[in-house]
C-alpha cells in the first residue's frame, strides 16, 4: 500500500470529519436538534472511553496477560449497569448546577472553592498528559507500520514530524469546534457528532478485523476456541488482586476521567439518554472486546516472533495482504486517538481557563470585572489552553521517547484521575464532606500517586534516583516508592492504587470530620446530596440581599454569554415573571438562574465571584450572614426594649389611674365628710342658738329657764364630745397617736369596759357570758385604747340589741401569736348590705337611739386597732351582731 | 362463588416501579459478584487450558448484564426524569 495514499486517505477522512462537524453546527444553529439529541448519539459519544489504547493496546494486553484486559471494560460496564446509583445523580447534579467540568463539580460542591478546582485541574492535566502522548504515539506507530511496508523506497517519515502534524491538526479541530461559542448549555454539537461518527468507524474497523480473523484466517468460533486453548495465553494467570483492583480502577476512571465527564455529564442531553446508555454503552464495549482475544491469538500464531503485539490489528491484515482492511483498521485507530485527544483537550482547556487562567487574570486586573470583555478572554484562554495541553502531550511524547507498553501508560493515567473519586463520591453522598477534607484527600492522593507510580514509571534514575527505589526517600526504608510502609512484593500498580486511594480516602474522611464547613459549602452539600429531593432548592445560593440593577446585569451577561443569547435569556426570564420587555426583576430566583447560566460558561466559582464583585453586597458571604444575623438580633433587641418600655408605661398609667380613682374617691369622701360634719355641728348649734335667744328675751318662768339651760348644756356636751371624737380620729388617722404600751391583763380590761359601758342605757339588763379562764392573758398593748374599743363595742350592743332577753357573749381565743376577742349579742345583727359600711365615719344604720353617737365610734375603733397592730371586723353568721377584735400578744 | 376483591392498599404500578429501581440498584452488585467469581477458579493452577472457557463465561455474564440493564432501562427512564418532556417521536431512533 502506497504510503502517500494512506496520508491522502487520512487527510480526506479528517476533512470529512470537519465537514460533518460543520454541518452539525449549522443544523444546530438552525434549531434542528432532534438527530443531535438521539440517545444513540449520546452512547456513541461515550465511546471515547475506547481510545487508541483500546484499539491497539487491548490486543497487546491480551497477548501479554490473557483475559486481564477485560477488567478495563468490565469496570465501566458495572458502573453503567449501576447507573441508578452514581451516574444518574451525577448527571442530574451536572444539569442542575450547570457543571462545566469535573473540576467545576468538585469546586461547586465544596462551597464554590477555586482552590479545589485548581487541584483537580492540576491532577487531571498531569494524569492526562501521558495519555495524550500515548495517542500521538499510537498514530505515529501506525504510520510507521505502513511506512515500513513502502516498496517505492519512501523514506520513513520523521516520527516527531508526524506527531507534531497530528497534534497541530487536533488542536485546530478542537479550537474550531470547541471554542466557537461560550456556554456549556449550547454544547459542542460539532464535536459530539464527529466523535459519534468516529465511534462508528472504530467499532466497524475492529469488528471487520475480528470477523476477518475469525472467519477468514480461522475456521469460525469453534476453531478459534481450539486455537485459543493451544496458544501461549491458553492458561492465563489470573492475579486476584490485579483482577479486582483493575475492575475497580477502570470503574472509577470512567466516572472521573475529564473526557468521560465531559461527554457524560456536560454534553448530556437528558437522563433518558443515560438510561439508554446504561445498556448500550456496555454493549458497545462488549462488541469492542469480543474479537480482541482471537486477534491476539492469531497474531501470536502468524506474526514473526518479536513483532509488537500492540500493532496486531494493523500488521495482521497487512501481512495477510488485506490492504483495504488494514486501511480501515488504521482509520479506526486514528479515530480512537483523535476523538480522545479532542475531547480531553477540550475538557482540560475548560478546566484550565475556568479555574486557573480567568481567576488569575481577574485578580490581576480587578477593573476588568466591570469593564473587560470577559467573553473574549475566556475564549482566548480556552484556545491557548487547548494548544498548551496538546503541546504538553507532545513534549511528553518527545521526552519519554514513545516507549513502554500502551496499557501501562493508560493505567497510570487511570490511577491519577481516580484520586478525584473519594471527593466526588463523598461529595454527592455525604453531606459531611468539607472543603478541607476534599483538599487534604486530593493532595494526599496526588502525592502518593506521583511518588509510587508516576515518577517511578520513568524508570530508575530518571525522575527518581536509583537510591530512592532501593533504600527509600531520605534513606527511610518504609518510604520505598514501590514498597510503601514495608508492603513489598505487591504488584507496583496495585500497590500504588491501594495506597493512594486508601490514604486519599482516609485524609478526606478525617479532614471532613475534624473541620467545620462554611455556610456556602453546607448549602451546596445539601443541594448535591439531596438533588432528587426537590428541584427548586437547586439554586442553593440565595441572592437574597441587594438590589442589583437589571440593566447592569444584562450588560455583564452580554459580555459572557454573547449579546443575543443574553438578551434572549433575559427576555424569557422577564416573561416568566410576567413582565414585558427585556429586564426582569432581580429576584433571588432570577439571580440564581443567571448565576447558573454564567457558571455554564466560566465555571461556578468564577461566576459567583463575578456577580458578587459586580454587586458587592449582594453576595451571601459568611460576613453577610453574620451581618444579617446581628442586624436582626438588633431589631429583636430593639423591639424587646420597646415592648418592655410599653409594659412599663402601661403599668405606670394603670397606677396613675388607680391613684386618680383613689384621689377622686378621697375628694368625694372629704366632701361627704365636710357636709356630714357641718350637719352634725349645725344641729346642736341650732338648738343652742334658739334656746339662747329665748333666754335673752328674759321674763321666763324659772322652771323653763332651767330646762332650757339644761338643753343648751346637753347640746354643748354633745358638741364637745363630737369635737373630741373628731380630734381623736384625726390623731389616730394621721398615725401620730401616742401609745402607752404596758403589760395588761385581758380579763381586767374586759371588766373595766363592761363597767364603763353599763352607763349606756342602764335600764337594760344584759346577761354577760364570759370564759374567765380564757381571759387569763397578759397582753403587751395600750390598755386604755383597747378598753376604749371594747367599751365602744359593748355600748353598741347595749344600744342596738333588740332582743327581749338580751345577752352578751365575750369569747377569747388564742391562735398563733394573736388573740381573738369576739363580742357577740343576740340581737337582729346587721344586714348584709350594711356590713361594709359600719366602719365608715358617720355611718349610722338607724336614727333611733342616737344617744350621743355621731357615727364615729366604729371608725375610731378601726383606727385604734390599726394603731395597735391588730384589726377589727364584723363576724357574720353568729345569730346576732358580732365583732371580732384581733390583736397581737405583744405590741 | 365470587372471591372478594383484595382492598387496594398501595398503587400496584408505582410499587412495581420502585421494586424495579431496587433491581437496578442490585444489578451492579450481582454483576460484580459474577465478574469476580473467576478469582476462585485460579485458572493458572488448573490442569486444563482455561482462557476459552473463562472467556465464554465472562462474555456470557456481560451479555446477561446488558440484557438486564436493557430490560430495566425503559421502565426506569419514565420516572427518573421529571424535568424532561416525554421523548418526542423520531428523536428516539
Amino acid at each position: 500500500m502506497p504510503f502517500n495514499l494512506l496520508v491522502l486517505v487520512a487527510l480526506v477522512y479528517v476533512a470529512f470529519l470537519f465537514l460533518i462537524a460543520f454541518a452539525a453546527e449549522r443544523r444546530a444553529a438552525r434549531g434542528h436538534f432532534a438527530f443531535l439529541r438521539a440517545p444513540m448519539i449520546y452512547t456513541l459519544s461515550l465511546s471515547i472511553y475506547c481510545t487508541a489504547w483500546t484499539f491497539y493496546g487491548a490486543v497487546g494486553y491480551a497477548a501479554r496477560s490473557g483475559l486481564e484486559f477485560l477488567t478495563i471494560y468490565l469496570g465501566p460496564t458495572l458502573v453503567f449497569v449501576g447507573w441508578w446509583w452514581v451516574l444518574r445523580k451525577l448527571v442530574r447534579i451536572g444539569r442542575q448546577q450547570r457543571v462545566t467540568s469535573i473540576a467545576d463539580l468538585i469546586s461547586s460542591r465544596y462551597g464554590k472553592s477555586n482552590l479545589l478546582g485548581v487541584l483537580v485541574t492540576v491532577i487531571a492535566v498531569v494524569a492526562a498528559t501521558p495519555y495524550i502522548a500515548l495517542q500521538l504515539q499510537s498514530v505515529t506507530q501506525a504510520f510507521g507500520v505502513f511506512a515500513s511496508e513502502t516498496p517505492e523506497g519512501w523514506a520513513l517519515p520523521d516520527r516527531d514530524a508526524t506527531a507534531i502534524w497530528v497534534a497541530a491538526g487536533l488542536a485546530l479541530f478542537t479550537i474550531v469546534f470547541g471554542t466557537r461559542k461560550l456556554d456549556a448549555n449550547e454544547q459542542h454539537h460539532g464535536i459530539v457528532i464527529a466523535i459519534a461518527v468516529e465511534a462508528v468507524v472504530k467499532l466497524v474497523a475492529l469488528l471487520a478485523v475480528g470477523i476477518f480473523v475469525v472467519w477468514g484466517l480461522a475456521d469460525g468460533p469453534a476453531d478459534i476456541l481450539a486455537r485459543i486453548n493451544n496458544s501461549p495465553i491458553a492458561d492465563w494467570q489470573l492475579q486476584p488482586g490485579r483482577w479486582t483492583g483493575l475492575i475497580f480502577l477502570s470503574g472509577a476512571a470512567v466516572i472521573c476521567l475529564p473526557r468521560m465527564f465531559q461527554v457524560m455529564v456536560v454534553e448530556d442531553a437528558g437522563e433518558r439518554h443515560l438510561a439508554r446508555a446504561s445498556w448500550a454503552f456496555p454493549a458497545y464495549l462488549f462488541l469492542m472486546s469480543l474479537f480482541i482475544v482471537p486477534i491476539a491469538v492469531l497474531g501470536l500464531e502468524r506474526m514473526p516472533a518479536g513483532s509488537n503485539p500492540d500493532m496486531f490489528v494493523l500488521t495482521l491484515p497487512l501481512a495477510e495482504g488485506q490492504g483495504g482492511l488494514a486501511m480501515l483498521a488504521f482509520l479506526g485507530g486514528f479515530s480512537s486517538a483523535t476523538s480522545m485527544v479532542i475531547v480531553e483537550a477540550l475538557a482540560l482547556a475548560t478546566m484550565i481557563s475556568n479555574h486557573i487562567v480567568v481567576p488569575v487574570w481577574l485578580s490581576l486586573q480587578p477593573a476588568a470585572r466591570v469593564t473587560g470583555d470577559v467573553r473574549r478572554l475566556v475564549l482566548m484562554a480556552r484556545r491557548l489552553s487547548i494548544g498548551g495541553v496538546l503541546a504538553l502531550g507532545y513534549a511528553y511524547f518527545r521526552l519519554s521517547g514513545g516507549s513502554g507498553a500502551l496499557a501501562a501508560i493508560g493505567l497510570i493515567a487511570f490511577t491519577g484521575v481516580a484520586q478525584v473519586l473519594p471527593a466526588l463520591i463523598g461529595g454527592i453522598f455525604w453531606r459531611g464532606g468539607t472543603k478541607v477534607g476534599a483538599a487534604a484527600g486530593l493532595v494526599t492522593g496526588f502525592a502518593v500517586w506521583s511518588y509510587t507510580l508516576l515518577l517511578p514509571s520513568f524508570g530508575p534514575d530518571a525522575a527518581l534516583p536509583l537510591a530512592v527505589f532501593t533504600d527509600g526517600a531520605f534513606g527511610l526504608d518504609w518510604l520505598r516508592p514501590q514498597a510503601l510502609f514495608g508492603v513489598a512484593g505487591m504488584d507496583p500498580l496495585l500497590h500504588a492504587v491501594f495506597w493512594s486511594l486508601s490514604l486519599n480516602t482516609a485524609a478526606f474522611a478525617l479532614g471532613s470530620i475534624l473541620t467545620f464547613p462554611g455556610p456556602v459549602e453546607r448549602m451546596q452539600g445539601a443541594a448535591f446530596v439531596n438533588v432528587f429531593d426537590g428541584e427548586r432548592q437547586a439554586g442553593a445560593l440565595g441572592w437574597t440581599r441587594g438590589q442589583p440593577d437589571p440593566e447592569a446585569l444584562l450588560v455583564m451577561a452580554q459580555r459572557i454569554l454573547g449579546p443575543e443569547p443574553a438578551i434572549g435569556f433575559f427576555e424569557i426570564e422577564a416573561r416568566v415573571q410576567g413582565k414585558a420587555g427585556y429586564l426582569p426583576d432581580p429576584t433571588p430566583d432570577f439571580m440564581a438562574a443567571l448565576e447558573r447560566q454564567l457558571a455554564g460558561s466560566v465555571g461556578a466559582a468564577t461566576a459567583h465571584a463575578m456577580i458578587s464583585q459586580l454587586f458587592g453586597r449582594a453576595m451571601v458571604t459568611v460576613e453577610d450572614l453574620m451581618a444579617v444575623a446581628s442586624e436582626s438580633a438588633q431589631i429583636i433587641e430593639y423591639s424587646a426594649r420597646l415592648e418592655s418600655q410599653q409594659a412599663e408605661l402601661s403599668r405606670t398609667a394603670r397606677q396613675l389611674r388607680e391613684v386618680n380613682e383613689k384621689l377622686t374617691q378621697l375628694s368625694v369622701q372629704k366632701d361627704a365628710f365636710l357636709s356630714q360634719i357641718s350637719h352634725e355641728l349645725r344641729t346642736p348649734m341650732t338648738s343652742i342658738r334658739a334656746f339662747s335667744e329665748i333666754l335673752t328675751e328674759g321674763d321666763l318662768p324659772g322652771g323653763q329657764v332651767m330646762s332650757y339651760g339644761k338643753i343648751i348644756l346637753d347640746e354643748a356636751v354633745r358638741l364637745t364630745r363630737l369635737l373630741d371624737d373628731l380630734l381623736d380620729l384625726s390623731v389616730l388617722e394621721s398615725g401620730t397617736v401616742q401609745l402607752t404600751v404596758t403589760l395588761a391583763h385581758l380579763g381586767a380590761m374586759i371588766d373595766r369596759a363592761l363597767a364603763a359601758a353599763s352607763s349606756t342605757r342602764p335600764e337594760r339588763l344584759f346577761r354577760v357570758i364570759r370564759d374567765v379562764t380564757a381571759e387569763e392573758l397578759h397582753i403587751r398593748t395600750d390598755a386604755d385604747r383597747l378598753v376604749q374599743v371594747l367599751i365602744n363595742l359593748i355600748s353598741n350592743a347595749r344600744k342596738y340589741c333588740d332582743a327581749a332577753a338580751p345577752e352578751l357573749r365575750i369569747v377569747v381565743r388564742q391562735k398563733g401569736g394573736r388573740v381573738m376577742l369576739d363580742v357577740i349579742d343576740n340581737g337582729a345583727g346587721i344586714p348584709k348590705a350594711a356590713q361594709g359600711l359600719i366602719f365608715e365615719k358617720f355611718a349610722r344604720l338607724t336614727d333611733e337611739a342616737r344617744a350621743g353617737g355621731a357615727g364615729l365610734g366604729l371608725a375610731i375603733c378601726r383606727e385604734v386597732m390599726g394603731n395597735l397592730g391588730g384589726s377589727i371586723g364584723y363576724l357574720p353568721g353568729q345569730r346576732g351582731a358580732a365583732f371580732r377584735v384581733v390583736l397581737p400578744l405583744t405590741r | 362463588m365470587r372471591r372478594p376483591k383484595a382492598p387496594l392498599f398501595l398503587g400496584r404500578a408505582s410499587y412495581r416501579r420502585r421494586r424495579l429501581s431496587d433491581a437496578a440498584r442490585m444489578l451492579p452488585v450481582v454483576g460484580a459478584f459474577l465478574v469476580l467469581l473467576p478469582i476462585l477458579w485460579s485458572p493458572g493452577q488448573t490442569p486444563a487450558p482455561d482462557t476459552g472457557v473463562d472467556g465464554i463465561y465472562l462474555f456470557g455474564v456481560w451479555a446477561a448484564l446488558i440484557a438486564g440493564a436493557a430490560a430495566l432501562a425503559p421502565v426506569l427512564r419514565g420516572k427518573s426524569d421529571p424535568m424532561e418532556p416525554p421523548p418526542e417521536s423520531g428523536g428516539d431512533s
